[in-house]
């Protein structure tokens, strides 16, 4: 009240917070104005966010490197190389016959995350099993894809960190991982490029 | 007491002031500095017209991939481009085979920080272009920011393409002949004379020399203008890939701003309608 | 800290009245920028600066925190982290362009306002205080841009570096270890890159500290107004909201337009193509020019260009330069006049527009361009005129000069000489 002492319009108004008069159809029509500029200016600082928050998310020299092309000629059954992916670490593995049929004669319904090979393989390449190499427990890198590396006791892979056990098939036989080695999407370029991601 | 003080500073500064002018009239006076060749025949860059310019500006793909063609095949061999990727090509229409068959011919140098050896790989589409060895007389620039990089952006690049001259008998507008002004500036030997070069005097010799250097997929013909054009429309794009969407994002900006302001001014004008001030 | 008919804040809401008896918060808003805050309602738009300097200050402070998201304070990769910021991040170019025109934005913003002061006498008693925290911001906002500009370290920003810190080489003595100690080297390189970044973080909110003070100085005795009278009764203010805000508001959204239309259209227009040539300590630039905002005292530095009795052209020009900025420091007791806004002062004003404001625009172009002549007998034109002012003229007419008569009060001037009686009437 105090501001308006002395500023009331001529005929004794009172004058509201806005300025206008409170005489009916001009209230309306002068608040609306009032209440536009202000939704306005809201709807700008709103649309601001969008760069604020999307600068955050990957930039584009990081998407161009979500997939990966890899060589796996040079790999012999038996043999399994670490290649990057993402800057993880990614198990590509040649198996050998005895392998794959190791891995064949679980009972998939004893395991804890049951899959079988073939599933977790591509059609007629069941002996290229690629993986990531992030324990699914706490994210360690598994040994036993490197040359001399401790394969565990189902002779696939062994997480040294909380002692994980992984099978042929990359799949979790004993220790605290919750689930098999995660298989990242891929395809066959040609028998000797894989295109991972 | 501080009014003293201050005028004395005043003078202090002021005096020392009018010591420097004075000098330095007399100097002017008595010595005047001559105006130098560059002063004199130094020229400002040509006119260009590019799709690009304006507040409406829009990359002109089709001349875009001439430009990186003319760049490819006459630039390439001392310039690098080393800030662009071969992934960024698609903006130019290139389709994701097309870039990887591009990247493909680059060999890119990989330093092994165990090892102390540089191997060098395929390029891939991730990679930015490679550095460029030269061996020559002078330091090519990259010329990844060539455009942003000096005064006249593009037009100075076409200018010094196609501004190469023969320095004898070279006048500038006013008709001073700049061997018979300045005769010990002959351009030396393994330099060229271009006039739109800073100091006149270019180490690169002229590249862009002959009709048809390179031809071109579209059927443009490849004159020495047209390539020069087209090779300084691809380096704008190579200084500024977001100019595209930097312009397409500034007008609804800028116009919802010009919304909000007269909201805002009528809002205030409503504020304030029966208050004197 | 107010006048006596200053709104009261008085809660309605259980919450807010529970909120009010524990954390005040919103009464301590209410009354700093709310219905609380009565101002003279006859202050014209240059009053509006101090908003707009407050806007520029928030978008440098938000842009900036996003650039160092994604910046690198290495010598070896800096020019490439920020090209990195300009391809790659999404709307990195967006941030960066934002964010070094903004720069030019607060500058532009706060020389009118320190302008408006000039013209109005804000620096008067009773708000000095006022005038000397707001001279301690423009320092520390010199200091932040300076290092600002040095972070993308291409060649303006390496040799900018180098320039400047030698400057405090041309201190006797104590000089040159001083520039070492600053660089943490010979030469600036990546200790110096390193600290002014970390400073360059640092110091805005150094910034925003001090402004709080400046505000808070400002509320003691309240804004002035374009007639200098002290507001005398309630009706020469009004509250701060809703008027002042909605004025304040759409000022904002139109500066706001003319800065977007710049980063959009032409953001590289008032930058130096040569800082986009990597730093090369081998190879000084043609022309080595700071950004626009530094140009006059620049032009003040170079000025001295003879060794004046026995102090060498190098000391004097970095002595006058920084003297430039400190003279603003005692202007509340140079200009004694007890009249404050230059509307009143008819000889002050012809100093004022015909003096001060061609002297400085021409110390600016000469900031800008070659160390040659003509541009250095211009730019001690300049320099010479810059300082007779503050140092000489302003004492002296302070003294001698006839002041138009005043208005009785804001209310009269607003409404003429029946004042009080028409406002009651036919506001």
């Amino acid at each position: 009240m105090a501001q308006d002492a002395g500023l009331a319009t001529p005929d004794g108004a009172p004058v509201n917070q806005a300025g206008a008069t409170e005489t009916g159809e001009g209230v309306r029509r002068r608040d609306f104005i009032n209440i536009a500029a202000v939704a306005a200016a809201g709807v700008g600082g709103l649309a601001t966010l969008v760069p604020l928050i999307s600068q955050m998310a990957p930039s584009a020299d990081v998407l161009a490197e979500s997939s990966t092309e890899v060589d796996i000629s040079a790999i012999k059954p038996g043999q399994a190389i670490k290649a990057m992916y993402r800057k993880q670490p990614l198990f590509i593995r040649n198996l050998t016959a005895a392998e794959v049929a190791a891995a064949g004669k679980v009972d998939v319904s004893s395991l804890r995350d049951p899959q079988t090979l073939e599933q977790r393989t591509k059609e007629g390449k069941a002996n290229w099993l690629i993986t990531m190499g992030v324990c699914t427990h706490l994210g360690c890198v598994p040994l036993g894809a490197g040359e001399g590396e401790v394969k565990g006791e189902f002779g696939g892979y062994f997480c040294p960190c909380h002692g994980s056990v992984y099978d042929t098939a990359a799949r979790i036989r004993k220790g605290p991982a919750p689930k098999n080695l995660e298989v990242p999407e891929y395809v066959f370029n040609s028998d000797t490029v894989v295109k991972i991601g | 007491m501080i009014r003293i003080f201050s005028i004395l500073v005043g003078l202090f500064f002021t005096v020392a002031l009018l010591w420097s002018f004075g000098n330095g009239a007399y100097n002017q006076i008595t010595d005047p500095a001559a105006a130098s060749a560059e002063e004199l025949f130094h020229k400002h860059p040509k006119e260009l017209a590019l799709a690009s310019d304006g507040p409406f500006g829009n990359f002109d793909r089709q001349q875009l991939q001439r430009g990186f063609q003319v760049y490819q095949e006459v630039c390439a061999a001392c310039h690098s481009l080393k800030l662009v990727a071969y992934r960024d090509l698609k903006q130019l229409g290139y389709n994701d085979d097309e870039v990887k068959a591009i990247a493909a011919k680059a060999q890119i140098p990989v330093y092994d920080p165990h090892t102390g050896e540089v191997k060098s790989h395929a390029g891939l589409a991730k990679d930015n272009f490679p550095p460029v060895v030269y061996g020559g007389q002078g330091s090519p620039p990259d010329l990844s920011l060539i455009t942003k990089a000096r005064h006249g952006g593009a037009s100075y690049v076409y200018s010094l393409l196609t501004g190469y001259a023969e320095q004898a008998g070279f006048k500038n507008e006013k008709g001073d002949e700049l061997l018979k002004k300045f005769p010990d500036l002959k351009t030396p030997e393994g330099l060229h004379f271009n006039p739109y070069f800073a100091n006149l005097n270019i180490a690169m010799p002229p590249p862009l020399s002959s009709d048809g250097q390179v031809t071109y997929g579209d059927g443009t013909k490849a004159t020495v203008g047209q390539m020069s054009k087209d090779v300084s429309a691809f380096l704008v794009w190579t200084a500024e890939p977001e100019l595209a969407k930097r312009h397409q994002t500034g007008w609804p900006v800028v116009l919802f701003l010009l919304f909000a302001t007269i909201l805002a001014y009528l809002s205030y004008r409503n504020i304030w309608a029966d208050k004197k001030h | 800290m107010s006048f006596p008919w200053a709104n009261e804040y008085k809660p309605s809401h259980p919450f807010m009245q529970w909120m009010d008896s524990r954390l005040p918060l919103p009464r301590f808003v209410y009354n700093a920028v709310g219905a609380g805050y009565p101002v003279p309602r006859n202050i014209n738009y240059w009053w509006n600066f101090g908003f707009l300097a407050l806007i520029c200050l928030g978008l440098q402070i938000v842009t900036g925190i996003v650039l160092a998201m994604h910046y690198a304070a290495n010598a070896g990769i800096a020019f490439d982290s920020v090209e990195h910021i300009m391809r790659d991040v999404n709307w990195g170019w967006l941030m960066r362009y934002a964010h070094g025109n903004g720069a030019s934005a607060f500058f532009v913003v706060i020389y009118i306002h320190i302008f408006r002061g000039f013209y109005f006498g804000s620096y008067k008693p009773p708000r000095e205080m006022v005038w000397l925290l707001g001279v301690a911001i423009f320092l520390l906002m010199m200091a932040t841009a300076f290092m600002g500009y040095v972070l993308p370290w291409g060649q303006m920003s390496f040799w900018g570096a180098k320039v400047i810190t030698g400057l405090f080489g041309a201190i006797p003595l104590v000089g040159e270890p001083i520039q070492q100690w600053l660089l943490g080297g010979f030469a600036p390189d990546n200790a110096a890159l390193n600290r002014f970044f970390s400073l360059h973080y640092l110091l805005p909110f150094v910034i925003v500290a001090v402004v709080v003070l400046h505000i808070w100085a400002l509320h003691i005795p309240g804004s002035t107004n374009p007639t200098g009278v002290e507001v005398k009764t309630e009706s020469d203010t009004l509250p701060f909201f809703p008027y002042f805000i909605a004025k304040d508001g759409w000022a904002a959204l139109a500066f706001l337009m003319i800065y977007c239309a710049v980063v959009f259209f032409a953001p590289n227009m008032l930058g130096h193509p040569d800082n986009y040539i990597p730093a090369n300590s081998m190879s000084t630039p043609a022309l080595i020019v700071p950004e626009w905002y530094f140009w006059p005292f620049y032009a003040i530095l170079r000025s001295f260009t003879f060794d004046f009795f026995f102090i060498p052209a190098k000391l004097m020009g970095v002595l006058a330069m920084f003297g430039s900025i400190l003279v603003w420091f005692f202007l509340p007791w140079l200009d004694k006049s007890p009249v404050r806004s230059g509307n009143y002062r008819p000889l002050f004003r012809k100093f004022f527009w015909f003096g001060l404001i061609p002297s400085v625009l021409l110390l600016g172009y000469c900031g800008g361009s070659h160390a040659a002549e003509p541009y250095l007998m211009l730019s001690q034109i300049g320099s010479f005129y810059y300082f007779a002012h503050f140092l000489i003229i302003l004492p002296i007419i302070s003294s001698i000069e006839r002041p138009d008569p005043l208005p009785f009060s804001i209310t009269e001037s607003v409404l003429g000489h029946d004042g009080n009686a028409a406002l009651g009437a036919a506001a």
